[in-house]
C-alpha cells in the first residue's frame, strides 16, 4: 500500500510538478549511475531539489532510490514522519552526534551495501536561495567507507527561485541540472573534499545564470 | 463524431504531414548521398517539428476549448522560459506568481469570446495591478527595470500569443468554410514557413547583411526571398483557408513575412542582450520555445487585427 502510494507520488504528482510546472534543462544526463550502489551529491536550496533528483532516474529504480535526510527535521510529528519515511522514502540520519553514539552514517553504509542509490546534500541545510555553502565533511567519510561506490556530483540551479526555504508558493521557473563525472575516492578526506568542491564549482561555471537579487 | 473543424482544415493538417514526410525523406537522401556530414541538428530539428505538428493537430481536432488551452500552455511555457532567462528580483517572486495567473484569466476571456475583456485585460488591468503588487512589497531598487521586463514579457508572450487563440472564436457567420481554425492554420503555417524560407534563401543567395548588430546571419536576400515566397504561398492558400480576396491575401502575405522577420530579430536582440544563443533546450534542434514562437509574437496580433478590421 505504502509502496503503491510512493510510486504514484513520484510517477504522477512529482513528475507533473517537475516536468510540466517547472521544466528541466539537464546537461550530461548520461553520467548518472544506471544501477546501485551509488551516491548522488548535490547543492541544496529547496525541498524541490530532492524531487528533481528523484525524477531524473527511471521509475524502475525508485525502490532503491533514497534521499538521505536529517532526522531532527523530518521525523518530528507522526504524520510528517510517515510521509517522509514511507512516501518520500528518506533515509533518516542524525545531524548532531553526541559522545557514545554509533556512527551516524551507519545506515547509509548499510544501504549502500544493499545496492541502494543515495541522494546526499552535503551542505546540510537549504541555506540562502541560489547560494552554495561549503560542503560538510560527512560525504568524505561516506566515500571513505565505500571507496568503490561512484559519487556523482550534480549542480542544481533555479529551484531556490521556484521554492526557497520558508516559502509556500511555488513560482514556475525552468531549472538547470548539470551532472558531473563521478569522483573516485582519493585516499584522503581533505583532498577528496577539495576535489568535490572544485568539481561543483566547475559544474556551476557551465551555466550562464541571470541575476536574481 | 462531430468535429469542430472543417474539411479544409483537416486537409491542411494532412498537408503539414506531407511536408514533414518530404523533409524526413530528403534528410535520408542527404545521408545516403553524403554520409560523412554531421546533420544531428537538422535531424533533431525535423524530429521536433514532428512532435510540434502532432500536438498542434491533436489540439486543433479535439475541440475548440482544447485548442484554446493549447495556446494557453504555449504562453505558459514561453513566459516561464522568458522569466527564467531574464534578470528578476528576489523580492518579486509573488509578483511573478500573479503574472502567471494572468494566463488562465486571459485565455478564459478567449474561450468565452469576450472581446472587450480580451483586448483590455492585459494592457490595462495587468499593466496597472502588477506594479501595485510590487509597491506593496516595497523594494524600490531596480523597480522600473523589473516592471518593464515583466510587462514586456506578458505583452508579447501572453497578450500577443492569445491573439492566435482568439482567431478560433471569431464568429463563423462571415466565413463558414474553414472558420477560425482555418485562420489559425493559415497564420501559424505562414509564420513558421516564412522563417524556414528566409533561412533557405539567405543560405543560398545571402550576401548583404541586413541587421548585423543584432543578427549577423540575416541578409537582405534571405529577407526578400522569404517575403516573396510567403506572399506567393499566402495567395495560394488564402482562398482555401480564409475569407480573403487575392488582393487582401497579398497584403496579408506581406504583413506576415515582414512582421515575422521583425519578431524574429526582436527576440534575437533580447537574447543578445542577455548573452544567450538559444533561449532554452526544450525543442532539440530549435532551442527553446521562444526561439520557435519569436516571429509569432509579432505576426499574431498584427494579422488578427488585419482580419478583424476587414471581416468582423
Amino acid at each position: 500500500m505504502n509502496s503503491l502510494l510512493r510510486f504514484l507520488f513520484y510517477a504522477v504528482f512529482i513528475r507533473l510538478i517537475v516536468l510540466i510546472i517547472l521544466g528541466l534543462n539537464v546537461r550530461h544526463r548520461e553520467r548518472l549511475p544506471k544501477a546501485g550502489p551509488a551516491i548522488i551529491v548535490a547543492n541544496h536550496n529547496s525541498h524541490l531539489d530532492t524531487m528533481v533528483l528523484m525524477s531524473l532516474f527511471p521509475l524502475s529504480l525508485l525502490g532503491k532510490l533514497h534521499p538521505v535526510a536529517a532526522m531532527d527535521y523530518f521525523l518530528t510529528s507522526r504524520i510528517f514522519s510517515w510521509f517522509a519515511l514511507k512516501v518520500v522514502g528518506i533515509l533518516p540520519i542524525k545531524r548532531t552526534v553526541s559522545r557514545g553514539d554509533d556512527n551516524p552514517l551507519a545506515p547509509c553504509n548499510q544501504a549502500l551495501g544493499d545496492g541502494q542509490l543515495l541522494i546526499v546534500f552535503p551542505e546540510g541545510s537549504r541555506g540562502e536561495p541560489e547560494q552554495m555553502q561549503s560542503f560538510k565533511g560527512g560525504i568524505a567519510r561516506l566515500a571513505e567507507s565505500n571507496p568503490t561506490v561512484p559519487v556523482t556530483p550534480v549542480f542544481l540551479h533555479g529551484l531556490g527561485k521556484a521554492l526557497p526555504k520558508g516559502e509556500t508558493v511555488l513560482v514556475p521557473f525552468f531549472c538547470d541540472v548539470f551532472v558531473g563525472e563521478p569522483l573516485p575516492w582519493t585516499g584522503d578526506r581533505r583532498s577528496y573534499m577539495r576535489q568535490l568542491d572544485e568539481r561543483m564549482r566547475q559544474l556551476a561555471a557551465e551555466g550562464n545564470f541571470p541575476a536574481w537579487d | 463524431m462531430q468535429l469542430d473543424i472543417g474539411l479544409n482544415v483537416l486537409r491542411a493538417l494532412g498537408g503539414l504531414y506531407a511536408i514533414l514526410v518530404a523533409a524526413s525523406a530528403s534528410v535520408l537522401w542527404l545521408r545516403w548521398r553524403a554520409p560523412e556530414n554531421d546533420r544531428t541538428e537538422l535531424v533533431q530539428r525535423i524530429r521536433s517539428w514532428w512532435l510540434i505538428v502532432s500536438i498542434f493537430s491533436i489540439a486543433m481536432i479535439v475541440s475548440r476549448n482544447v485548442s484554446v488551452a493549447f495556446f494557453a500552455f504555449v504562453s505558459f511555457l514561453a513566459l516561464k522560459e522568458y522569466l527564467s532567462i531574464v534578470p528578476t528580483r528576489r523580492a518579486d517572486r509573488r509578483v511573478l506568481f500573479w503574472a502567471y495567473l494572468a494566463i488562465p484569466v486571459q485565455y478564459y476571456w478567449v474561450a468565452e469570446a469576450w472581446y472587450g475583456m480580451f483586448i483590455i485585460f492585459i494592457p490595462v488591468y495587468v499593466f496597472l495591478l502588477l506594479p501595485l503588487r510590487m509597491v506593496l512589497i516595497g523594494e524600490t531598487k531596480e523597480f522600473l527595470r523589473a516592471a518593464g521586463t515583466l510587462h514586456w514579457g506578458i505583452m508579447t508572450l501572453v497578450f500577443g500569443i492569445s491573439h492566435v487563440a482568439y482567431l478560433l472564436v471569431l464568429p463563423e457567420a462571415s466565413y463558414p468554410n474553414a472558420g477560425g481554425p482555418g485562420l489559425v492554420l493559415f497564420l501559424v503555417f505562414l509564420t513558421q514557413f516564412n522563417d524556414v524560407a528566409q533561412y533557405l534563401w539567405g543560405k543560398t543567395l545571402g550576401r548583404h547583411k541586413i541587421i548585423p548588430k543584432v543578427s549577423p546571419n540575416k541578409t537582405w536576400e534571405g529577407f526578400l526571398g522569404g517575403v516573396a515566397t510567403t506572399t506567393l504561398l499566402s495567395l495560394l492558400l488564402s482562398g482555401w483557408l480564409t475569407p480573403m480576396s487575392w488582393r487582401i491575401a497579398i497584403a496579408a502575405g506581406l504583413l506576415i513575412s515582414i512582421a515575422g522577420f521583425i519578431g524574429d530579430v526582436t527576440i534575437s536582440a533580447l537574447k543578445r542582450d542577455i548573452g544567450l544563443k538559444d533561449s532554452g533546450s526544450m525543442l532539440p534542434g530549435h532551442g527553446g520555445i521562444l526561439d520557435r514562437i519569436d516571429s509569432l509574437t509579432y505576426t499574431a496580433p498584427l494579422f488578427f487585427h488585419f482580419v478583424y478590421y476587414l471581416y468582423y
